[in-house]
């Protein structure tokens, strides 16, 4: 693998397993970019052809300056402008719960991009589990710090119900890598994982 | 930063209409140096009104330049590294041959003799400019309003000529509501008598008609919330309106700078702009482009409102160009891009910055 991605830039232990799953010289759409960070990094590590999608103006704005091509847009409306199989890779990183339409999002990734990698929160994590078993309220955790009242998250679901789903459309994962904060999880990714990163394809 | 304006005189310039101007002036400045490989040159496109003194103290008459918060040392065009260009247009009035140029056939001024112009036209003749300078690649072309059309078109005509391409608060086409706000312009000069069918030169402008046309052109420059903000209902003196005031003190200032048949033809090249002209669709037009574009529009612009960025972005988009849009937010109006710089000055200075390290 190229040059080794530096957690500590972002904080963020999913753009690292991004960052490695990507292969040089590609072309990458990042949805909901942020302000940049992970496309401002493949362009001068990977040489990439970087653009992104951002809803936030500030966050717009960020990137820009940081030399990134991005549309200030919401996600939806920035893949229909899109022609078909233009992108080698379609991010989504930690967005996917908060889709009005998860599965309409989905398919368009795949359709604009040759691979779509997700990566979102694992609502089956065990502390999330043991939260709603043992307060009966919504369950409030590191990895879904929110009152239920104004959580960005409006669709919760596993790692099983991510594969479930990619079964369903016929879609094939070619790669699966589980987090638990910075580590890797082996084993039992539906109870252990904090955050999962997949690689699928048409 | 003290500059001057230069000229140029080509043997002539065929126009769109058919016609030929022979021979033709450029007023043009530049600031900054342009490095060995002729790859950090910057072409600055002006809008309605602007001239070639885009930025620094001119050296005769102490004026700042109209975009000296964008262009200079460590600004957003930061000339330290980059050679910025500015002309003027064709069909100006300041410097560059207009209606109030002399005819050289006839010894006396064009006025409306001087053949229609369109912005293609004023394209055609910056790139003889940018030629005669020995640069055969743009790093970036850039302008607000009238300058935002002449980015896109410059970007549609000579692909192989410009690496990036920053429309600012502009159009693929003007709207009915754009062509109406400056026919009433052109009609205000038109029905004052001194116009007298553009022969004026030597005698009495159409001062009166002029300024209301610039009044006019003032009140949609600005926002609702940025008028109540700089006047309100304030009174001067006793009986008149802040506002009032304002508009007659900028109409009456912008008759001493501006030739009014230069208002008739820079207006009507910019009503009959349109990209999509001749072709299916405006994404046809961009059929060819090899350059980047950053656009950017304001949100309280209400005579370039953000849906016609947006619909050039979308174009660009559907063909997969590489194309940054930020809508930034202001209460400035259409000003917003000479005024309200901050951020867009920031916007321009990362964009600037990655295409020409992508370029090197």
């Amino acid at each position: 693998m190229a040059q080794k991605f530096v957690p500590e830039l972002l904080g963020r232990s999913d753009y690292e397993i991004i960052s490695e799953i990507i292969e040089p010289n590609t072309r990458v759409l990042d949805l909901g970019c942020g302000e940049g960070e992970l496309l401002a990094w493949l362009a001068v590590n990977k040489h990439v052809d970087a653009r992104g999608v951002e809803i936030m103006g500030p966050r717009v704005q960020q990137a820009i300056a940081r030399g990134v091509s991005v549309f200030h847009s919401d996600i939806e409306d920035a893949l229909a402008d899109l022609p078909d199989q233009a992108f080698d890779y379609v991010i989504l990183s930690q967005t996917l719960q908060e889709s009005r339409a998860p599965l309409k999002v989905l398919r368009e990734m795949l359709r604009v991009g040759r691979r779509a990698i997700v990566a979102f929160p694992n609502f089956g994590h065990w502390t999330v589990r043991m939260a709603q078993l043992f307060t009966g309220r919504a369950p409030k955790t590191k990895l879904f710090p929110h009152d239920w009242f104004d959580s960005p998250n409006i669709h919760f679901f596993t790692v099983e119900d991510f594969e479930l789903l990619v079964q369903a459309q016929h879609w094939t994962i070619e790669k699966r890598i589980f987090l638990a904060g910075s580590r890797q999880v082996k084993v039992l990714p539906n109870l252990l994982a904090e955050v999962a990163v997949f690689l699928v394809r048409t | 930063m003290i500059t001057e304006t230069q000229t140029i005189q080509f043997d002539s310039i065929s126009l769109d209409g058919g016609m030929t101007v022979a021979p033709v002036d450029v007023a043009y400045e530049t600031y900054g140096e342009l490095n060995a490989a002729k790859s950090n040159a910057i072409l600055i496109l002006h809008a309605f009104s602007g001239d070639a003194h885009a930025a620094g103290i001119d050296k005769d008459s102490g004026a700042t330049g109209w975009w000296d918060n964008m262009i200079g040392p460590g600004k957003g065009f930061d000339t330290d590294k980059y050679f910025v260009i500015c002309s003027n247009v064709l069909s100006g009035c300041r410097g560059t041959s207009g209606p109030s140029s002399i005819n050289p056939e006839t010894g006396c001024p064009f006025a409306m003799t001087f053949p229609p112009v369109t912005i293609p036209d004023m394209v055609r003749l910056q790139k003889m400019l940018v030629d005669h300078l020995g640069i055969r690649r743009l790093l970036a072309v850039s302008g607000g309003s009238m300058g935002a059309m002449q980015a896109l078109q410059w970007a549609v005509a000579y692909p192989d000529a410009v690496a990036a391409s920053i429309p600012i608060a502009g159009t693929a086409r003007h709207s009915a509501q754009q062509i109406a706000f400056n026919e009433v312009g052109r009609q205000a000069i038109m029905a004052d008598p001194d116009w007298n069918e553009g022969n004026y030169y030597g005698k009495r402008p159409p001062a009166r008609g002029l300024s209301v046309a610039r009044m006019v052109g003032h009140i949609t420059y600005m926002s609702d919330a940025s008028m109540r903000d700089k006047f309100g209902r304030r009174l001067r003196d006793q009986d008149q309106f802040e506002v009032e005031s304002y508009l007659r003190y900028r109409g009456s200032q912008f008759v001493d700078r501006f030739d009014a048949n230069s208002y008739l033809y820079i207006t009507k090249a910019m009503d009959y702009f349109d990209l999509t002209a001749g072709r299916p669709s405006l994404s046809a037009a961009f059929e060819g482009v090899k350059s980047r574009f950053l656009v950017i529009s304001f949100t309280s612009d209400w005579l370039y409102p953000s849906y016609q960025s947006l619909e050039v972005v979308r174009a660009l988009r559907g063909r997969n160009c590489d194309v940054a849009y930020c809508d930034l937010p202001s209460t400035y109006g259409h000003d917003a891009f000479l005024v309200h710089v901050t951020e867009q000055a920031e916007l321009v200075r990362g964009f600037l910055a990655s295409t020409f390290r992508e370029r090197n």
